[in-house]
């Protein structure tokens, strides 16, 4: 059992996406985990998950990745990354690479028992039940593939999103559904991820919703991308920001106030 | 069947822009997917039916050989007769040898997806006897000179309007003014031009969903009716099965039947499920002189033993493509050959080879729905991305692809260089987007901008901020 | 080398399995000798009166129509009256069975002609072996007694069925056929039907009347006792 003074050692597992494009999101997740009762810890050691590499079929560099990752993230008790398919890929991917080497094997096992996805791990791990956030308005929330059928999540971002003073959660007509993204997927073919991005614009704009929520932000730069050719004036933002009330930044896609 | 997998993107592009096969998608979307839910939350044992049926299919493939030779046996025994065919020619030769030995003219044909694997219509009408699709779905492609796109429902991608189209081009001894707009009527009309066709047929051919080696019987399942009498009308009936299709008993069949129709249309049961050995007996007022089984091979061999055995489980009922964001874009007839969607981007490689039908899986986004619904739990995302393994290891993938993913992965293991490179690079693409937010059109990201807009980046790098936070 | 060595051969090949092994012998042989019957949905598993009612509901839902009557003497009549109600003409053919050899048609309007169809009859006349509740099935076999071009030719067929033949599951139906037939022997033909022939072929419509009968009706009788 946690004592009040003994905090979580957590080591945040950025991903390439919000390191690159979005850190705020990485930021929110830093005080989401510190109001939870954790102290948070960035191995400098990382860059990516190697999905990348993974899904294009070359092994050997997404192998590579895989040891840099499980080294750097060595000593951090709980692994917590703001993305359910990098996650699902630390925790359910690593150790299928490693079939020929029992020893790496058993440390991606391992390694594996300690990732967690961001908001599973608040709601499952921290036990926390609600936040402090505010926010107005009506939220379309998407369920990525990867934390909803590799890591289940479903729930744990509602319970959370309905604790927002002031927010309305609307329900896509298809809560399983693909965005598109699909990592290289999207530029190998995209036509037909744009077909497919464009059906899920459309879920989207049909509830009324005025922001879009995911925990995930591939799904999330793709789908915004679509609104916004599509001229629609849906917000889109990571839902680590909602919930750690730091909504004052431009969504994703929008400019810089002047 | 001509193969058109490697030309999936162009086959795509003009599905995308079809709109009669728009329209029609429509009705998969709307209809396969809530009638499974419903079927599947109706059965509390539904779930552990999944593992049981995946067990016990593991356990025939570990044994094949054994099982094939018991089955053989009992057809043997019952009055039947078994041919082995280790390719698609073969199979071909074997069919058109007991068509030729009872002067066959006609010949009506159940659903088989193996004799579209084989080619079998193309071969029989070249050799001047005239095959006669029977289920409604393949009729309608057979009428429009299409392959089906979908493997249960052949004709999902024809609309209403292009079925009475296509029957009042082709039955031209039936008055021109008769009222076809209701769909009942169509029905009715293929009930009575296919009737004639079923009684003149001197050799029936069908698929087999099961063969079962405990009694020598081959298990048709359709809801039309159409496989029964094609089976029991003609002097000979001819079952076409591949090796994987032998199920050791009759509750082995049982445990596996109730997750099909579920799967497949969200019935608890097919209309018609019928379990045949042999000829007809003494004393049998009806049913076929002569009854052969042809099994085949072509590929599956191959598979056994490899990354793809558990492909091998699949039971052809169509829940993994209803469910498929690609195919429901898309469409059958753009996968290229026989097999659409997760089960035939799979299949197809193994079965024709990956450098003809890379592209299959590679155009997925590994949502994982398919292997969600799979009854028979088989990992389809993830034997897709042994075919790319498979591609990558081989230089099968575009250079410029492999080359960019080389460099990103060269520098994605030196953390350091990694995180330097990407500090300027941010700065200078978020720079660029700091006006608009975003990017209509941006040099080497076409790919992403042909579609949709490309959100700008914040600007600095999470970790180049976490630096100089410490 | 034949065709039959080779594919066999090949399997084995991939399998890394050699001829004559005797654990593998022995698992396809006790998997034959016990079928195991695997997981039985407890939807089936009701006492009889139930039973005989989840058959009915799951018939009336695949669109048969479904009439209880007190006994097989009653199936002229019943017979008469539903021909009459679908504006169907009053002639039927059926097979040789027993059960259904006895039945008085003197008093009946209905003409009636025994052997397989030709595929001219209206309607048609047989007797199921056995009922299988869990999906509202009738399970028909072939020969003289019930020939199977009854069960597919003819517009309407209607099915007489005894309650205590209605069993919860396929598991029984099977063991009641084995009991019939014999160990690893099957009748040439077991059909087993569930309502009227049906397409969803054209854009996606369930349509009833496909290739096989119109409608479907049932006559189940008397009651199901205690077995």
């Amino acid at each position: 059992m946690n004592q009040p003074s003994e905090r979580r050692k957590v080591g945040l597992f950025v991903t390439c996406l919000v390191d690159l494009f979005r850190p705020g999101v990485g930021f929110a997740a830093v005080r989401l985990l510190e109001a939870a009762g954790c102290e948070v810890h960035v191995p400098v050691n990382q860059t990516c998950c190697g999905q990348p590499a993974y899904n294009s079929g070359d092994t050997r560099t997404t192998r590579a990745i895989a040891e840099q990752v499980i080294e750097a993230f060595a000593d951090m008790p709980y692994v917590v990354a703001p993305s359910g398919s990098c996650a699902g890929m630390l925790k359910k991917h690593y150790p299928l690479l490693f079939e020929d080497s029992p020893e790496w094997k058993a440390r991606a096992e391992e390694f594996g028992g300690r990732v967690s996805e961001l908001v599973s791990f608040l709601t499952d791990v921290c036990n926390v039940s609600g936040v402090k956030a505010g926010f107005d308005g009506a939220v379309a929330y998407h369920d990525s593939c990867s934390g909803l059928r590799e890591l289940g999540i479903r729930e744990q971002p509602r319970k959370l999103l309905n604790s927002v003073d002031g927010l309305e959660i609307r329900e896509l007509s298809d809560r399983e559904a693909c965005c598109g993204f699909g990592g290289t997927f999207c530029v190998k073919y995209p036509e037909i991820s744009g077909a497919i991005v464009d059906r899920k614009a459309d879920d989207i704009l049909a509830t009324g919703a005025d922001t879009l929520l995911a925990g995930d932000l591939g799904c999330l730069l793709n789908m915004a991308g679509k609104l916004q050719r599509k001229g629609g004036t849906v917000r889109v933002r990571h839902v680590a920001e909602v919930l750690a009330g730091m909504t004052d930044t431009p969504a994703i896609g929008e400019p810089e106030a002047r | 069947m001509e193969m058109r997998s490697p030309t999936f993107k162009a086959n795509a592009h003009k599905a995308l822009h079809d709109p009669n096969l728009q329209q029609a998608l429509g009705h998969v979307r709307a209809g396969f997917i809530d009638k499974r839910q419903k079927a599947v939350d109706a059965l509390p044992e539904f779930e552990a039916l999944r593992d049981n049926a995946r067990d016990i299919k593991n356990h025939t493939l570990a044994h094949l050989d054994l099982y094939l030779d018991a089955y053989e046996e009992k057809v043997i025994e019952s009055g039947g007769k078994v041919h082995w065919a280790s390719t698609a020619e073969d199979a071909r030769r074997i069919v058109l040898d007991i068509c030729r030995s009872v002067d066959a003219r006609t010949v009506t044909k159940g659903k088989t997806m193996i004799a579209e694997e084989i080619a079998l219509n193309d071969f029989l009408e070249d050799q001047g006897i005239e095959p006669v699709e029977t289920d409604l779905g393949e009729y309608i492609v057979q009428l429009r000179r299409e392959p089906p796109s979908h493997i249960i429902a052949p004709a999902v991608h024809v609309t209403k309007d292009q079925v009475e189209a296509d029957f009042r081009r082709t039955h031209t001894d039936l008055p021109p003014d008769r009222d076809l707009s209701e769909a009942q009527s169509l029905l009715t009309e293929a009930r009575g031009v296919l009737r004639q066709r079923f009684q003149e047929a001197d050799v029936g051919i069908t698929g087999a969903n099961f063969l079962i080696a405990e009694t020598g019987t081959s298990v048709i399942v359709t809801n039309e009716g159409n496989g029964d009498l094609t089976q029991i009308l003609p002097k000979v009936h001819i079952v076409l099965a591949s090796i994987e299709k032998v199920t050791p008993t009759l509750e082995d069949v049982s445990q596996i039947l109730r997750l099909l129709a579920r799967s497949a249309t969200g019935q608890d049961s097919s209309n018609y499920t019928t379990f045949s050995t042999g000829p007809r007996r003494e004393g049998d007022p009806d049913g076929p002189d002569q009854y052969h089984v042809v099994l085949l091979d072509n590929g599956r061999t191959s598979m056994l033993g490899t990354h793809y055995q558990e492909m091998l489980r699949c039971i052809r009922c169509g829940a993994c493509m209803n469910h498929c964001p690609v195919y429901q874009e898309v469409g059958g007839h753009s996968y290229g050959w026989v097999y659409p969607g997760p089960m035939g981007a799979v299949l197809t490689p193994a079965l024709t080879g990956v450098d003809k039908a890379g592209h299959l899986p590679n155009a997925s986004s590994f949502c994982g729905r398919c292997e969600q619904v799979c009854p028979m739990r088989i990992p389809l995302p993830s034997m897709m991305r042994h075919w790319r393994e498979d591609e990558f290891e081989r230089h099968l993938s575009p250079p410029t692809f492999r080359w960019g993913l080389g460099l990103w992965g060269w520098f994605a293991r030196r953390p350091r260089l990694y995180q330097f490179a990407t500090k300027f690079a941010m700065r200078v693409l978020g720079n660029l987007g700091s006006r608009r937010g975003r990017f209509r059109k941006l040099p080497l990201a076409g790919g992403w901008t042909s579609e949709r807009d490309l959100p700008a980046p914040q600007g600095a790098t999470f970790q180049e901020m976490w630096a100089e936070r410490k | 080398m034949s065709q039959r060595d080779t594919v066999r051969s090949a399997i084995r090949r991939a399998l890394h399995a050699g001829e004559g092994d005797a654990t593998r012998d022995a698992a396809v042989a006790e998997r034959l000798g016990q079928r195991p019957r695997g997981i039985v949905p407890k939807r089936g598993d009701l006492p009889p009166a139930e039973r005989v009612a989840l058959f009915r509901t799951m018939a009336e839902r695949a669109d048969a129509t479904v009439e209880q009557i007190g006994k097989t003497d009653d199936v002229p009549e019943a017979v008469a009256r539903y021909l009459r109600d679908r504006n169907l003409p009053a002639s039927l053919r059926m097979g040789a069975d027993a059960r259904l050899a006895s039945l008085d048609w003197s008093g009946s309007p209905i003409d009636v002609a025994h052997g397989p169809s030709d595929g001219n009859d209206t309607a048609a006349l047989s007797h199921a072996t056995t009922g299988i509740a869990e999906i509202g099935a009738v399970v028909l076999t072939s020969g003289p007694d019930n020939p199977t071009t009854l069960n597919f030719l003819p517009d309407a067929h209607v099915v007489v069925i005894d309650a205590g033949d209605i069993v919860g599951d396929y598991e029984t139906a099977w063991d009641r056929i084995r009991v019939a037939t014999g160990d690893r022997t099957m009748p040439r033909t077991v059909n087993i039907i569930v309502g009227p022939s049906r397409s969803g072929d054209i854009q996606q419509t369930i349509l009833l009347g496909a290739h096989g009968p119109r409608n479907v009706h049932i006559l189940i009788v008397g009651e199901a006792d205690g077995g």
